[in-house]
């Protein structure tokens, strides 16, 4: 006899059977029930932030930093709507969640009742999937397809619609959870093509100029040690995209840098003279490829995807893949070995010495400074505070950020010797950071957890700082104050005559110290160069361990994120300076 | 180019939406669509035509292959393939006007199905361009009303679209 249960208790001993710690959430009268639910069992803890979009954030950042599938519970219409940006925001960074939105009862759905809100069709273009709970007894094998959806193939986020009276206490239900599911209609591919690897195989021992130029799909499909092994046997040099950052150790000789945008100089020259890409988990982003007609004229590319509709989407692929790319590159490595039993002078490191000459080159000419000294009297630039950070953290923590200048830094400048310590919403937007930050806290509890940020995006989810001081949450902010929406200003100035509209704001921000005092944390503020390491030193000493400290560095408002591509050209055709761009461009 | 994609869809609420979804969210465009349950009431066909080159249709099947609830998904325009329309269409229909238009109507094939003293209302089937000519041929001034069904597809021979 299966034991008989609520709706309410059955979404929450569902959630249990998952293996789920915690929830992050925000109660209104649509999810009542369910609150109550929570409240009268001990396994699951709720995460109280102060604002729907970064429990959904947070929820998003412990499964960046985890692996694991982030749960948002929300309440119906505001809370669900508060939601989306980080529901989409998971969307475009294919991350496993599950989000629990309250709704209006049954039967006043579609009557314009108080707070209701469609949220299956809102949410409809940004979740990978969704299901509005018909009967409190479907419950359980709802909750099982959507950790399934949410958390295979390629990841996403999944929305659970849940009608007030689907969990109403009054009515009781045999409790079983699944323990296997099986959709007919959603079977994603694990194993890539045998023949086709093979053939991927040859096409890169058979390149004078191979890169490998690797996305978050590695780091999501688990691939970055099978990834590293490969790339390190063959002298492979490594790009990674944004969100691949950390997918090859940043500081091993073979990484060329991020390419893209703001790639390096290095990068982004061995992409457009390559002749053999291997492109994984990687999907041709138009940051990356700059114009599609002008990438990479001599190059073929090996492309592996898990989903077949990144594949030849906007560059044609010579050999396509689809499969998990863990699985996928462990075959790959299996096909080695042999080929190294059979054909050894094929797997000669140096046969590509030359390659790596031209990259060396490159690296030598316009490289990325990575020693920057601060200099009494002279501004601090934002690099030398992410240089400052990497050596106050041995390169050890994580680092959420935003997005804007800070973000592109301290991807530049962070080497990151690991996947998942990376945790940067690559496809939306700011707000993102400190919220990400605090769901890596919890999924990593004593780690080192940066969030590097700029003004205007911390201002956009600083209420959170509450919710930090309710948890012990002890976050590292590093705020690169540049007293603008320093990347809007900079495109401001190079395509708009250096017309500022609606991009500073200098005479009207508050003073960061009293704020983060205010809310019950350290503030610290830096303003001279030779006092930026000690303050780095003291923000992440034992003394500081516990707390949350905001580290307020006032730095060069001037500065520009370089390289930048220049649009519309390859990718070798790059702005390294205000004054300086490539000959070519 | 016009293609014609046959798809096998679960049978449950909001799906029909994800798939028209799809199509706005990507500015692809439908020019008709078709949907019912199979003889598998879990089952949904949809039938819809759209246009563009073969990358484009590749992208498409692959982003109607990714919606959790689509099953199968078949383009029956290169394969040898039967499709049909259906239209019920209003004429007025007055004086000697109304031997012409039975006339017509025998020629492509249609049956009258109602009758008034003003009008006929035909029910005529087959692929979209016989529909278009009978349209043509009637003419659009005494064209009263149009429903047309968009087109349904099925492959020829022994070859079945099935789980
Ligand atoms: C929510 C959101 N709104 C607008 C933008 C567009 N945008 C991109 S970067 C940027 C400026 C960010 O300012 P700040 O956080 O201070 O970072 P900085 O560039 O100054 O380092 C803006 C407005 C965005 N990415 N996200
Ligand atoms: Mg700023």
């Amino acid at each position: 006899m299966s034991e008989m249960l609520s709706g309410g208790d059955m979404l929450i001993r569902a959630l249990q059977d998952e293996g789920v710690e915690y929830v992050f959430g925000y109660p209104g009268g649509a999810a009542l029930h369910i609150y109550d639910a929570i409240f009268r069992q001990q396994k699951i803890e709720h995460i109280l932030v102060r604002h729907e979009q970064a429990a959904t954030h947070m929820a998003d950042g412990y499964a960046r930093a985890t692996g694991k599938t982030g749960v948002v519970l929300v309440t119906s219409g505001p809370g669900a709507t508060n939601a989306i940006t980080g529901i989409a925001t998971a969307y475009m960074d294919s991350i496993p969640m599950v989000v629990l939105s309250g709704q209006v009862a049954t039967a006043q759905i579609g009557t314009d009742a108080f707070q209701e809100t469609d949220m299956i069709g809102v949410s409809r273009p940004v979740v990978k999937h969704s299901f509005l709970v018909k009967n409190a007894a479907d419950i359980p094998l709802t909750i099982k397809k959507a950790f399934h959806i949410a958390s295979t193939g390629r990841p996403g986020p999944v929305v659970v619609d849940i009608p007030k009276d689907t969990t109403d206490p009054a009515a009781a239900f045999p409790y079983e959870y699944p323990e296997q599911i099986r959709l007919r209609s959603y079977n994603p591919a694990v194993q890539g093509n045998g023949r086709q690897i093979r053939l991927a195989l040859a096409t890169l021992l058979a390149a004078d100029r191979p890169i490998v130029y690797a996305g978050g799909g590695v780091v999501l499909g688990e691939g970055a040690d099978a990834l590293t092994r490969i790339a390190r046997l063959l002298n492979l040099p490594v790009t990674n995209t944004l969100m691949g950052l950390g997918s090859f150790p940043g500081n091993d000789p073979q990484f060329v840098g991020m390419l893209g945008m703001h790639g390096t100089y290095e990068a982004n020259m061995a992409m457009h003279h390559c002749d053999v890409i291997l492109a994984v988990g990687a999907r041709f982003d138009d940051r990356v490829t700059n114009a599609p007609d002008k990438f990479c004229p001599q190059a073929k590319v090996i492309h592996i995807d898990v989903d077949p509709t990144s594949i030849s989407k906007i560059i044609p692929a010579h050999v396509p893949i689809v499969g998990r790319v863990a699985n996928v590159l462990d075959s790959m490595e299996q096909l080695l070995a042999e080929e190294q039993e059979r054909a050894p002078d094929k797997l000669d490191r140096n046969r590509i010495a030359a390659w790596w000459k031209t990259i060396d080159g490159w690296r030598a000419e316009h490289g990325l400074n990575h020693d920057l000294k601060p200099v009494a009297g002279q501004p601090i630039l934002p690099q030398m505070v992410i240089q400052a950070l990497y050596k106050a953290t041995k390169g050890e923590a994580f680092v959420a950020s935003d997005v804007g200048q800070h973000q592109m830094f301290a991807a530049q400048y962070y080497k990151f010797p690991k996947p998942r310590r990376w945790i940067n919403s690559g496809g939306l937007g700011m707000g993102f950071g400190l919220p990400a930050a605090m769901g890596v806290v919890f999924g990593h509890p004593g780690a080192t957890v940066a969030c590097v940020t700029g003004e205007g995006s911390f201002m956009m989810n600083m209420q959170e700082l509450s919710t930090c001081l309710q948890y012990g949450l002890p976050v590292k902010i590093i705020n690169l104050n540049n007293q603008a929406l320093g990347m809007v200003k900079q495109w401001q100035d190079m395509q708009y005559g250096g017309r500022h509209s609606s991009s500073t704001y200098s005479d009207s921000l508050p003073d960061f110290k009293t704020l983060v005092e205010a809310f019950g944390h350290v503030g610290i503020r830096v303003d001279q160069a030779e006092d930026l390491e000690p303050a780095m030193r003291r923000v992440f000493s034992d003394e500081l361990r516990n707390r949350l400290v905001f580290l307020d560095v006032w730095v060069d408002r001037h500065e520009h994120v370089y390289p930048m591509a220049i649009k519309g050209g390859a990718m070798n055709e790059m702005f390294l300076g205000k004054t300086l761009k490539t000959e070519n461009g | 180019m016009r293609r014609i994609l046959a798809v096998l869809l679960e049978n449950e609420a909001g799906a029909l939406s994800r798939v028209v979804g799809l199509f706005a969210q990507r500015n692809y465009n439908i020019e008709s669509l078709t949907v019912a349950p199979t003889e598998d009431e879990t089952l949904s066909r949809l039938t819809l035509t759209t246009s563009g080159d073969d990358s484009k249709i590749e992208q498409i099947t692959k982003h109607l292959h990714r919606l959790i609830e689509v099953v199968k998904v078949l383009d029956l325009t290169g394969t040898d393939h039967v499709e049909r329309e259906l239209m019920l269409v209003k004429i007025r229909a007055e004086g000697t006007a109304r031997d012409e238009i039975k006339r017509t109507s025998d020629i492509f094939r249609g049956q009258i199905i109602d009758i008034t003293a003003n009008s006929f209302t035909v029910q005529l089937t087959g692929p979209s361009d016989k529909l278009d000519a009978f349209v043509r041929a009637i003419g659009k001034n005494l064209i009263l009303e149009l429903a047309r069904t968009g087109v349904s597809g099925i492959s020829r021979g022994d070859k079945v679209l099935s789980l």
